[in-house]
Formats: C-alpha cells, sequence, structure tokens
C-alpha cells in the first residue's frame, strides 16, 4: 500500500463522551445501559456523526449493554461488527479501542465505538469475591477473594525485592489525587490528599492501604474510532492511534488471578514489558518520545512496575522514580493520569484513562501537558492479557 | 482449629484439579509433573506447558518451602471473610519442583511474624465439608 492509503486508514478516535461519575450505587435512576447508550451518543455528537452511521461495537470486561441493545438505542442502521474482549476486570480496557480500530482499519466497520458502563449499585462490586473466578479452588479456599488482596502479594515482593517503600506508592496516590483537584468531573475533586493523611489509612491487604487502591464508581464512557479518511468528514478533533494492541508474558496464564504460578522473572511486573516494546516499535517510538502516561491504576504498586514495564525506568525503579517527582503534573519528566485515574477521578474500569489521554492529545486536559505529542494508556496491569494504546497528537 | 470459618467457600472439584483434592483429603500434598519432560505445573493443567504433552503424574511435595511472598488480609471482601480478619495469606514456593507455587495460610501465627524468604513447613488444616488443606507453619531452626 501506499503512504497516501496507509494514512487513509490509519484509525483516529474521533469522539468522546460519558456521563458524569459518582461513588458506586449512587446512579440509581437510570440503567447502566442508558449510561452506555448516553455517552455514546455524546461521542458520536462530539465526532458530528449521526449515532445511526455507527456500525461497530467493542467493549470488554463483560460489559452488560450488548450490540443488540445498543443497535435499538442508537438506531443504528446496520451492526458489521461487535466484538467482546476475553479476560475480566479492566485488562481489556485499551484492547476493546484496538479492535474498534483493527476494525475500521480492515474495513469490517466504518464508525467503531468502543464502551464500558459501570453500575456498581445495579450489578456487583468488582472488589468482592466473585463466584466465577477462575481457579477459584486454589485461592478462595485460603482467602484469597479480590484484586487488592492478589495485587498486595505481588506489590509485596516488589517490596521484597527491590526495597520499595510506602512512601513510593504514596506518590502515585498523591499526584492522582492533585490532578483529581483540577478536573471538576473527578469524583475525588474536593478531597484532596496528604502523606499523613495517606499513612494513616487503613490496611486492606498489607501493603496496600486504603488510598493504594482505586475508587468504585458508576458512570460510563466512550470513544468513537473512524479511519484518517473519514474522519476528515467529521467536526470532530481526530487523534491518530499510533498503536494499541493486547499482550501476556510467556507462562503468564491466569498469573494473580489464580495460582502465581508465572515466571519469576516477570513476577514483579503488570504483565506488559513484552507489549510496551511491540507497540512502541508498531509507532515508530520510545519510550522516551512518551510525553504524558495514563496508566491503569488499579492500585498505586502495579502502577510502580507499569512504569518498568513501559521502560521510563529500569526494573525495580518504580518506586524512586515515582517518589522523584517525574511522575507529578506539570514539572515531571512524565506527568500520568492527569484527570486523577482509577484511584482519583473514577473507576469506569479504566476507559476513563482512554478519554484523558485523547484530551491531552487535543489539548483540552485540566491538567494539560505543554506542547504533549505523544500520550500512553494502559489496561489493567498483571491480567493475562493486558492491553495499552499508544496515541499522536491531534 | 482451622485456620478460616466453617462457612468458608468449599473446594469444588473440577476436571482438571480433582486429583489434587483427592490426595489433599489422603494429606498428600502432590504436584503434577509432566511425564515426558518432568516439568511441574500447578493449577493443575491437561497440558505441560512446556511440551504440550497430556501424560502427567504426580509427585509428593518437600514439606518444607518458603514464603515468595505474603499479605495480610484486614479489610474482608467475602461476608465469610468478616470473623477471619486480620488474616495472612501466603504465596508458597517448592524450589525442587520447578519453582511451583502455592497460594495457602501460615496457621498459629502472629501476622507479624511473616518474612518473604521465610521456611515454612506443611501443616494440613480441615477446610470445609472436611477437606484437608495444606497450609504451613513456620519452621524455627533449631538452635544447636
Amino acid at each position: 500500500m501506499s503512504h497516501s492509503a496507509l494514512l487513509a486508514k490509519q484509525p483516529c478516535i474521533v469522539g468522546i463522551g460519558q456521563t458524569e461519575f459518582t461513588k458506586w450505587g449512587h446512579i440509581l435512576d437510570r440503567s447502566e445501559f442508558q449510561l452506555a447508550a448516553q455517552a455514546v451518543v455524546s461521542a458520536a455528537a462530539d465526532a458530528g456523526l449521526p449515532c445511526s452511521e455507527i456500525d461497530g461495537f467493542a467493549s470488554y470486561a463483560n460489559d452488560a449493554s450488548e450490540p443488540s441493545l445498543m443497535q435499538i438505542a442508537l438506531g443504528a442502521k446496520q451492526v458489521r461488527f461487535a466484538s467482546m474482549v476475553w479476560g475480566g476486570g479492566g485488562g481489556g480496557a485499551c484492547a476493546a479501542v484496538a479492535h474498534a480500530a483493527a476494525a475500521v482499519t480492515s474495513g469490517l466497520a466504518n464508525y467503531a465505538v468502543a464502551y464500558r458502563s459501570l453500575c456498581q449499585g445495579q450489578s456487583f462490586r468488582y472488589g468482592q469475591a466473585h463466584a466465577w473466578a477462575p481457579g477459584k479452588n486454589f485461592i478462595h479456599p485460603f482467602g484469597l477473594f479480590s484484586p487488592p488482596q492478589m495485587m498486595a502479594l505481588i506489590v509485596r515482593r516488589h517490596m521484597a525485592e527491590y526495597g520499595t517503600l510506602p512512601e513510593h506508592l504514596a506518590s502515585v496516590a498523591l499526584a492522582c489525587s492533585a490532578n483529581a483537584g483540577r478536573n471538576p468531573n473527578a469524583v475525588m475533586r474536593d478531597r484532596p490528599l496528604t502523606l499523613e493523611r495517606y499513612l494513616a489509612s487503613r490496611m486492606i491487604a498489607d501493603p496496600l492501604r486504603l488510598y493504594d487502591c482505586c475508587l468504585e464508581s458508576d458512570g460510563a464512557c466512550a470513544v468513537l474510532v473512524t479511519t484518517y479518511e473519514r474522519a476528515c468528514d467529521l467536526s470532530g478533533v481526530a487523534v491518530p492511534i499510533l498503536a494499541a494492541g493486547q499482550g501476556s508474558e510467556g507462562g503468564w496464564g491466569t498469573g494473580p488471578l489464580a495460582g502465581f504460578n508465572m515466571p519469576a522473572d516477570v513476577f514483579c511486573s503488570g504483565n506488559a514489558g513484552t507489549l510496551a516494546r511491540e507497540l512502541y516499535a508498531r509507532a515508530g517510538i520510545t519510550s522516551a518520545d512518551v510525553n504524558v502516561a495514563q496508566f491503569y491504576d488499579d492500585f498505586t504498586g502495579m502502577v510502580l512496575m507499569s512504569l518498568e514495564d513501559f521502560g521510563f525506568c529500569d526494573r525495580g525503579e518504580g518506586g524512586p522514580f515515582a517518589a522523584s517527582g517525574q511522575i507529578a503534573w506539570p514539572h515531571g519528566s512524565l506527568p500520568i493520569n492527569t484527570s486523577g485515574g482509577n484511584l482519583a477521578e473514577a473507576y469506569i474500569h479504566g476507559f476513563n484513562l482512554v478519554l484523558e489521554a485523547v484530551r491531552q492529545m487535543r489539548g483540552t486536559s485540566t491538567s494539560q501537558v505543554a506542547n504533549a505529542k505523544i500520550c500512553l494508556a494502559t489496561g489493567g496491569p498483571a491480567i493475562g492479557p493486558t492491553s495499552a494504546l499508544i496515541l499522536g497528537g491531534a | 482449629m482451622a485456620y478460616f470459618p466453617s462457612t468458608f467457600p468449599a473446594v469444588a472439584p473440577t476436571l482438571d484439579d480433582r486429583h489434587f483434592w483427592e490426595l489433599c483429603a489422603a494429606r498428600r500434598l502432590c504436584f503434577q509433573r509432566c511425564v515426558n519432560c518432568k516439568t511441574f505445573r500447578h493449577p493443575p493443567a491437561p497440558f505441560c506447558p512446556r511440551c504440550q504433552s497430556l501424560a502427567s503424574d504426580w509427585v509428593e511435595a518437600p514439606t518444607v518451602a518458603t514464603i515468595f511472598s505474603f499479605t495480610v488480609v484486614y479489610h474482608p471482601s467475602h461476608s465469610d471473610a468478616i470473623s477471619a480478619v486480620p488474616y495472612n495469606v501466603v504465596l508458597v514456593e517448592f524450589e525442587s519442583c520447578s519453582g511451583v507455587r502455592l497460594v495457602s495460610n501460615v496457621i498459629d501465627e502472629s501476622v507479624d511474624a511473616l518474612t518473604v524468604g521465610a521456611r515454612v513447613e506443611l501443616a494440613w488444616d480441615a477446610g470445609t465439608g472436611g477437606q484437608w488443606l495444606p497450609r504451613f507453619r513456620l519452621l524455627r531452626l533449631k538452635q544447636t
């Protein structure tokens, strides 16, 4: 294919939409499905596309708002692409966007929407035990039920191997909190965190304290994906998806969701080292080119390992790197989670991080990184497979 | 006394892991090993991850292992765990079995005593429904 033909097929995010974000259980007047449709409608409006033209649907984590329901809600003329990402939890956040991108580039769809809607008062809380957990025989009878407990085992090992400290974990929570304070949509916008409050917060699963853990929220987010050539006919500001995909290290398997028998050399990781190298190669960049990042922050310690996976520091150096101020807005070399992230904006299963990545590339973040040209976003770490994407400037 | 309340989730054996639990019921901790390439694997699975052989046997694990990581759970995320907190969860490693790791607990021990790298010794504990579960005690080196 010629260069211009390749450019024409370049996938872009051309619209973003969301509902309000609240603490979990607070949206009871509208269904989870209505929120999903609302987010999609606002993404289409942002793109300048009639909803009836949307012909592709992608989501993850067994989102309940199925394309068959969405088609009716949106008056979509046809459904040509419908994708649900395998693997539980937020690991599929960026994968849903990757699937939408692959659909429009290959011609399986013209306008694909990726979305996630979460009303944990109407369905269930992800922070609780669930009967469908894979390999549950090897964790539930031993009291290991929920994500913070599982990730605590990885973070504890990271501390033992590399000397990572509570103050290192705190630096992630503090950076997210400060960013949320500038974001009027953030659930925690009026609840600034201090190191003293962080250290005094109760233990959930040692070494993870309350403020090491993400929020539990209600809300919905959507992005509209199409090709560059189609985006040129729309009013929405198009942000190119330079690379997006899924990955899992050899031997990872179900990792912390079952027996924790992932290979020792990647045990203390977000399962994304190989994925990171692949995405950088496909985007034709290195970690040094990334100006801002939205790391899936289910737990602070996993963000430290994501910094390592994506090459911003050496293995084991995530703690000192974060605590040195490098991740803080506006002066750090790599401001992260500029909307407040899952820790302080809202937990929409990490899809709010994708929207914030788009805002950074459009120059519309409430914690805008000056002259940002490349933004990284990641899906839930340590999940198999996890996912990530790299956006370029609008 | 059992480490967890008798209402805790019971083991519900599957076609892939039932032999592991049958051996546990006889108070034998065994790991699945590939007959072809001798690689251990856990949790049990039909295929060897190294050579994809379907042939496996079950090999008695050493009674001593090492704490690879641990957590102490303070916030119960299961209704049956409310009366059990704080409790520990340890990840123990069996170096001589291809480094296989097992999620378990250290019984009869203050949560403050746990460290990564500590040696632990197998101690069978009653689980829900009378299923014996492999748990551990800290191994105290005898003074000489």
